[in-house]
C-alpha cells in the first residue's frame, strides 16, 4: 500500500477539520456575547434568516438543486407555528415543532414533484408550486389573509422560561439556530452527504453505480424544507407575526441572494450572507424601495466579482480551505 | 449453451429522428470472456452501450442479462443486477478526492447510504479496501488528490477502480485506454485481463493492440450493424472489416 490508511488526512478519516472547529467556537462566542452590543430583536432576525439560508444551502450547495420555492416552507412553517401558539394554545416548543412537521410534509410533496425535472425546470416547478402555496395562504381563513396572524404569544418555553423577555428569547433562538446548523453540518458530513456530493458532481455516474438518486434528492429536499420550516416557525414566535411576506416569492429570492453572497456550498457562508443582507436592510430601510436596488447591485457584484461568495473567497485566500 | 450467455440481445434497434444508430443487433456475450466491440467512429458502439445499460430505451428488440429480460429495466436496476459500466467521457466525481470516488462505490454495495445522522467517520471502514483498489490501478500516489485535477488518463484509471469497487459480475468498459500514456495502457490492459478472470467484460476499444491482446471475441460494428464477429484472426481477415477500416494501420 502506497498510502497507509492511518496517515490519511482529517478529511478522509472523517474528523471534523480543525479550522471548522475554531470558526465554530469563534462564531459561538460572538453570538453568545452579541446581545450586549446589538438589539436582540435584530439578532434574532439574523439568526432566523441564517438558519433559513443554511437549510437552503444544503440543497443548492451540496446537491446542486436550485429551489425557487423555499419561501413556501419558511412561510408555511411560520403560519402553522403562529396558529398553533395563538389558536391551539400550544407551548412554543410544540408550536415550532408543528411548523417543522408541516414544512417537512410540504417538502415531500413539492420535492417529490420537482425532482422529476432537472435544472431550470426543477426551479420552475418549485416556483409554481410555491406560488400555489402563496395563493392558498392568501385565501385560507386561518392565515388571516392580508392581515396575517398577529399578536402571537411567545409563551413559556417548557412551561418555565418566559420568552417575552427579549434576552431569554434570544438565547432560545440561538439554541434553535445551533441545533439546525449542527444538523445540517452533520448531514453534509455523513455517509448520506457523501452520496449527495457525488450526485451533485456527476449524476449519471451515480446512477451507473446503482444509486437510486431520486430517493436521495427527495430526502435532502425534505430535510432542507423541514429546517426552513424550523426557521420560519421560530421567526413567527419572535416577531409574534406570520404574514404573507414570508410565503411570497421574493422571500425565495432573498434566501438565494443570502446564500450566494455568503458562498454556495460553504459551511458558514449562508450565516455570513444572511447577517450581511439583514444588516443592510436595516441600515438602508430609510431608502425605501432603494433597498431592492441595492440588493440587485449586490447580486450583480457577487456574480461578476466574487462568485465564491464572501466566505468562499476568504477560504481561498486562506490557503484553499473550505469554511 | 444458453446458460453460457451472460448478456444477449435480439434485434436491438435504436432510431433517432430520421437516423438509425443501431440496427437489428444480435449480440451474445459469453460468461467469463472478454468481448470487444470495435468499429469506425459513429458505428453505434456507444449507443449500444447506452442501450445495454438502459441509459437509452431501445426502439425495438430485447435485452437479456443472465437469462432475465432487462429490456424495461432502468439504469439503477441494471447496475444493481451486477452489470456496471464506465463512460467514454471520463466519469468521475470531480470535486471528490480519488479515495472518496472509490469509497462511494463501496458504500453503495454495503448500504447505509441514507444515514444522514451518522458522522463521516463511519466511512473510514472503507478506506483500506478503497486504497487497495486505488493501488491496483496505479493511483496510490494521488489517493488524496481531487479527482478533477487528475490528467485524463489517470481519470480513466480511477473510473475503472470505482467500477471494480462494486465487484460487478459484468463490466462494460467504454474505451478504457483512450487518452492514456503508453505505460498506463499496458497497466490497464493487464488489469483488465486480471480482473476478467472472475467476470465478464464487454468493451469498446480503439487501441487494436489492446483488443488483439485481450479479447476472446470481437464484434465489428459499422453504421449500426454487425459487420463481422469472431476472434481476432477471423475478424482481421474479414474483407468487409478491412474495407471499413481502409486507411487505418489496422487494415495493413
Amino acid at each position: 500500500m502506497t498510502v497507509e490508511a492511518a496517515s490519511l488526512s482529517a478529511r478522509h478519516s472523517g474528523q471534523v477539520p480543525g479550522h471548522h472547529q475554531i470558526t465554530f467556537v469563534v462564531m459561538l462566542a460572538l453570538l453568545t456575547m452579541a446581545p450586549y452590543g446589538f438589539y436582540p430583536i435584530f439578532l434574532m432576525k439574523v439568526l432566523c434568516f441564517a438558519l433559513f439560508a443554511t437549510a437552503f444551502n444544503l440543497l443548492i450547495g451540496f446537491v446542486g438543486l436550485l429551489s425557487f420555492g423555499h419561501a413556501a416552507f419558511f412561510g408555511f412553517g411560520s403560519y402553522l407555528s403562529a396558529h398553533a401558539a395563538k389558536v391551539w394554545g400550544l407551548p412554543p416548543e410544540l408550536a415550532i415543532l408543528s411548523g417543522v412537521a408541516v414544512a417537512a410534509a410540504l417538502g415531500v410533496v413539492i420535492g417529490g414533484l420537482a425532482i422529476r425535472r432537472h435544472g431550470i425546470y426543477f426551479a420552475m416547478v418549485t416556483l409554481a408550486l410555491a406560488q400555489m402555496i402563496y395563493f392558498f395562504a392568501l385565501q385560507a381563513p386561518f392565515t388571516g389573509g392580508e392581515d396575517g396572524i398577529q399578536a402571537v404569544p411567545r409563551g413559556f418555553l417548557l412551561g418555565v422560561i418566559d420568552l417575552r423577555n427579549d434576552l431569554a428569547c434570544y438565547y432560545f433562538v440561538l439554541a434553535v439556530y445551533l441545533c439546525g446548523f449542527l444538523l445540517v453540518y452533520r448531514i453534509i458530513h455523513s455517509p448520506f452527504g457523501e452520496v449527495l456530493r457525488a450526485i451533485r458532481d456527476n449524476e449519471t455516474r451515480a446512477i451507473s453505480l446503482g444509486y437510486r438518486i431520486k430517493l436521495y434528492k427527495l430526502l435532502a429536499f425534505t430535510l432542507s424544507a423541514a429546517i426552513s420550516g424550523l426557521a420560519g416557525a421560530t421567526k413567527a414566535l419572535v416577531f409574534q407575526l406570520a404574514s404573507l411576506t414570508d410565503v411570497h416569492w421574493t422571500m425565495s429570492g432573498e434566501v438565494i441572494l443570502m446564500t450566494l453572497l455568503g458562498g454556495l456550498g460553504t459551511v458558514f457562508g449562508p450565516t455570513v450572507g444572511a447577517a450581511t443582507i439583514v444588516t443592510l436592510q436595516n441600515h438602508l430601510a430609510a431608502l425605501g424601495s432603494w433597498v431592492t436596488v441595492a440588493q440587485g447591485g449586490i447580486f450583480i457584484l457577487c456574480v461578476l466579482v466574487f462568485r465564491r461568495g464572501l466566505v468562499g473567497e476568504l477560504g481561498r485566500l486562506l490557503g484553499n480551505r473550505q469554511f | 449453451m444458453a446458460d453460457d450467455i451472460m448478456l444477449e440481445t435480439e434485434g436491438l434497434t435504436k432510431e433517432f429522428k430520421g437516423f438509425i444508430a443501431v440496427s437489428d443487433v444480435h449480440l451474445g456475450v459469453r460468461r467469463g470472456t472478454i468481448h470487444a466491440m470495435i468499429g469506425p467512429n459513429g458505428a453505434g458502439k456507444t449507443t449500444c452501450f447506452n442501450l445495454l445499460t438502459k441509459f437509452l430505451p431501445p426502439t425495438r428488440g430485447r435485452i437479456r442479462y443472465r437469462g432475465r429480460d432487462i429490456t424495461k429495466a432502468d439504469p439503477t436496476e441494471v447496475a444493481r443486477l451486477g452489470m456496471v459500466r464506465s463512460f467514454q467521457i471520463s466519469a468521475t466525481f470531480p470535486r471528490l478526492s480519488v479515495l472518496e470516488n472509490v469509497r462511494i462505490a463501496l458504500q453503495r454495495r454495503r448500504g447505509g447510504s441514507f444515514d444522514f445522522w451518522r458522522p463521516a467517520k463511519a466511512l473510514r471502514q472503507y478506506n483500506a479496501e478503497a486504497l487497495d483498489l486505488i493501488d491496483m490501478v496505479g493511483l496510490g500516489d494521488v489517493a488524496e488528490t481531487t479527482a478533477g485535477e487528475l490528467p485524463y488518463g489517470r481519470k480513466r484509471a480511477l473510473e475503472i477502480a470505482t467500477t471494480l469497487a462494486l465487484d460487478p459480475e459484468m463490466m462494460l468498459l467504454d474505451e478504457p485506454t483512450a487518452g492514456m500514456g503508453h505505460e498506463d495502457v499496458g497497466r490497464i490492459s493487464a488489469l483488465i485481463r486480471r480482473v476478467a478472470t472472475a467476470r465478464t467484460v464487454l468493451m469498446v476499444e480503439h487501441n487494436i493492440k489492446v483488443v488483439a491482446d485481450l479479447s476472446h471475441r470481437i464484434t465489428v460494428l459499422a453504421s449500426g450493424r454487425i459487420l463481422a464477429e469472431g476472434d481476432y484472426d477471423q475478424v482481421s481477415r474479414h474483407p468487409k472489416v478491412i474495407e471499413a477500416y481502409m486507411g487505418t494501420d489496422h487494415a495493413a
